[in-house]
């Protein structure tokens, strides 16, 4: 199952499908590292809209994939998260998702906007 | 506890997590679960099956039933494997505690998403995990 990445005025975008496997998950993240430094994004949204169940797995390729994009400049928001997503994973660990987060992707695009000018100001 | 008969689902590889993970949210929609309820239980079952795939060997299985007692109604999860146990249970009940490289929140999550929980495990011979989720809300059917 490949994972849609798409290019919006210098921000790459991405939304996590339902069912992602591990090996799904392992070509997602080459597919971001490798779209971040073909395009010279300097920024990326993760959207979890369709995401029920964000287990401690999950967390984890998220966690991961925000890591990798940083580490190739790129400022990283994850958007969407249910809000019975979000209590579920309060009690599941709250340190669980290390991820600047908005709760839409209107926001996410200002949040990253606004993260991006910060950091070149 | 009245109990209901139960749905087995063998998880022996990956993809049979997120089957397990929909045969729980079904289960827990029908009988009338909140909705942060059906998604603690939904990301327990998650949590549960995906140990059994990568903790051991051969997979295991989580079983699913609806439970009822003094008016609530609940959903009772076991999952089951012979795999190779777990040395240190209160170990892998801590939090940040992995053998796997995993985030170490699976087991002690899934205690904190669930009303009950239980654990018994032996090395060698394999581990059961139990645990229940109840709606406190929901009206206890005739």
């Amino acid at each position: 199952m490949k994972v849609a990445i798409l290019k919006l005025r210098g921000i790459l975008l991405t939304s996590i499908p339902i069912d992602m496997n591990d090996e799904d998950a392992m070509a997602f993240q080459a597919d971001v590292l490798r779209m971040l430094s073909d395009t010279e994004a300097t920024g990326l949204v993760i959207d979890i809209t369709a995401m029920n169940v964000v287990d401690s797995y999950m967390a984890r390729v998220i966690n991961d994939t925000a890591v990798q994009a940083g580490m190739l400049g790129a400022q990283v928001v994850l958007c969407g998260m249910q809000p019975d997503v979000a209590l579920t994973l309060i009690e599941m660990g709250r340190e669980l998702i290390g991820v600047e987060t908005a709760l839409n992707l209107d926001q996410a695009f200002n949040r990253l906007e606004t993260m991006i000018e910060e950091r070149e100001a | 506890m009245k109990n209901e008969p139960g749905m087995m689902v063998a998880v022996t590889q990956e993809w049979h997590v997120a089957r397990a993970q929909r045969a729980a949210t079904a289960l827990a929609r029908s009988v009338g679960l909140s909705q942060v309820a059906v998604y603690s239980l939904a990301t327990s079952v998650s949590e549960l099956a995906n140990n059994l795939f990568f903790h051991t060997r051969v997979g295991g299985t989580i079983t699913l039933r609806a439970v009822r007692q003094n008016g609530s109604v609940g959903v009772e999860i076991v999952a089951e494997d012979d795999g190779p146990g777990i040395a240190d249970v209160d170990s892998a009940m801590r939090d940040g505690f992995t053998t796997n490289g995993g985030l170490g929140v699976g087991l002690p999550g899934v205690k904190r998403l669930m009303d009950e929980f239980e654990i018994e495990s032996q090395v060698g011979a394999g581990t059961r995990v139990v645990a229940v989720i109840w709606s406190a809300g929901a009206t206890l059917q005739p």
